[in-house]
């Protein structure tokens, strides 16, 4: 699975979400899309979803143009709360089992009793962080081969991410999948990724392996991003 | 996340050093299994392509053997853990001697330093 974008440009009104971007996504790896809030990222996975589409360039899965019907094999996590308060956890799976072909339901299950969510609870009476692990859920039961997920663990506590995380770890499958998160909170995630992405305000201004950086510049994550962010801002002073 | 890594220096490197000392420990006995990759990719928080770079790295050592099937073991070799065990320690003392030195300390005044703190039970496990 390889995820192509060529050329990609998308626009709300006048401003560019995101300006003539080109990406390959290889499966295998785990990338981190990187940038502060408004900087592009929900965009790029929307579109990779199929959810969005651009107002130029062409993104492919697969050498397949994305359309709405290249979104079943696309696992995808939205930052929003999705939802239906009156439905139960166990109702909510059904749900969205009755939506996609690729859904799993037994490992849903597991992945239920990992994280300790009760099938009988309604939504609406899930804390914030078990709505959190609910949604992860039904983005981790699907067997496809992308699995974009749009801040993930923003707003968790430390022990939730890490419950999440874990699962995450225990349920991607790097020969087949090529997983995708976007996230502000870079330190967070340094450990899980292959490589990172750094999107600012529209455009892609750095793309590295996190090991190379360590091994070759002696930079985290959070610090090669702090330092490309400032090359960039000079730039425009 | 289960575990904090330095940042000046690549991920599978500090695995390969916690599984090293894990070994001269004992708490990773010599002749067992390690944990398979994801396994240790989820106790660890890491990514399954770090810990396999690990993996391969304390191969090339001479460390560790893949067994088609069974997993990865960890070689019964002595003499190789206790070269490892020496280039720890001098890559220990060599950080405290900088480190000793940047502050102005004299070779003498650092021997005796050690010597006391060593001797007057000063150790903390902080």
């Amino acid at each position: 699975m390889t995820i192509e974008l060529n050329g990609v440009s998308k626009k709300y009104g006048r401003d560019y979400a995101l300006n003539d971007v080109n990406l390959s996504l290889q499966k295998g790896k785990i990338y981190g899309l990187l940038g502060p809030n408004g900087s592009g990222k929900s965009t790029t996975l929307k579109m990779m979803a199929g959810l969005v589409f651009p107002n130029r360039g062409e993104i492919t899965l697969h050498n397949e143009k994305v359309t709405r019907r290249t979104a079943e094999q696309v696992a995808y996590l939205t930052e929003l709360d999705m939802f239906y308060d009156n439905f139960s956890v166990a109702e909510t799976i059904n749900y969205v089992a009755s939506q996609f072909e690729s859904f799993d339901i037994r490992k849903a299950e597991q992945l239920l009793a990992e994280l300790k969510l009760d099938p009988t609870k309604k939504v609406k009476q899930l804390s914030k962080g078990n709505r959190g692990r609910l949604k992860l859920v039904t983005a981790l039961a699907r067997d496809t081969d992308v699995v974009l997920l749009d801040e993930p663990f923003s707003g968790l506590d430390p022990m939730v991410r890490e419950v999440t995380v874990k699962s995450l770890l225990r349920y991607v499958d790097l020969e087949q999948q090529v997983i995708v998160i976007a996230t502000h909170e870079i330190n967070e995630i340094e450990s899980l990724l292959d490589e990172v992405i750094a999107l600012y305000y529209g455009d892609i201004i750095g793309q590295e392996n996190v090991e190379a950086l360590r091994e070759e510049q002696g930079l985290s994550v959070l610090e090669w991003f702090k330092t490309i962010v400032q090359e960039v801002e000079e730039r425009f002073v | 996340m289960s575990q904090e890594f330095q940042a000046s220096k690549p991920i599978y490197m500090q695995i390969v050093d916690q599984i090293i000392i894990d070994i001269l420990q004992g708490t990773q006995k010599v002749g067992d299994k390690l944990w398979s990759v994801r396994e240790m990719a989820v106790k660890m928080g890491v990514n399954p392509n770090t810990i396999q770079r690990a993996y391969a790295e304390l191969e090339r050592m001479g460390a560790v053997e893949t067994r088609r099937g069974q997993g990865t073991f960890v070689i019964n070799n002595p003499e190789l853990f206790a070269t490892i065990k020496l280039d720890m320690q001098r890559e220990i003392i060599n950080r405290y001697v900088i480190d000793m030195k940047q502050l102005g300390v004299s070779s003498v005044e650092m021997i005796d330093q050690l010597k006391a703190f060593v001797e007057g039970g000063e150790e903390h496990d902080d």
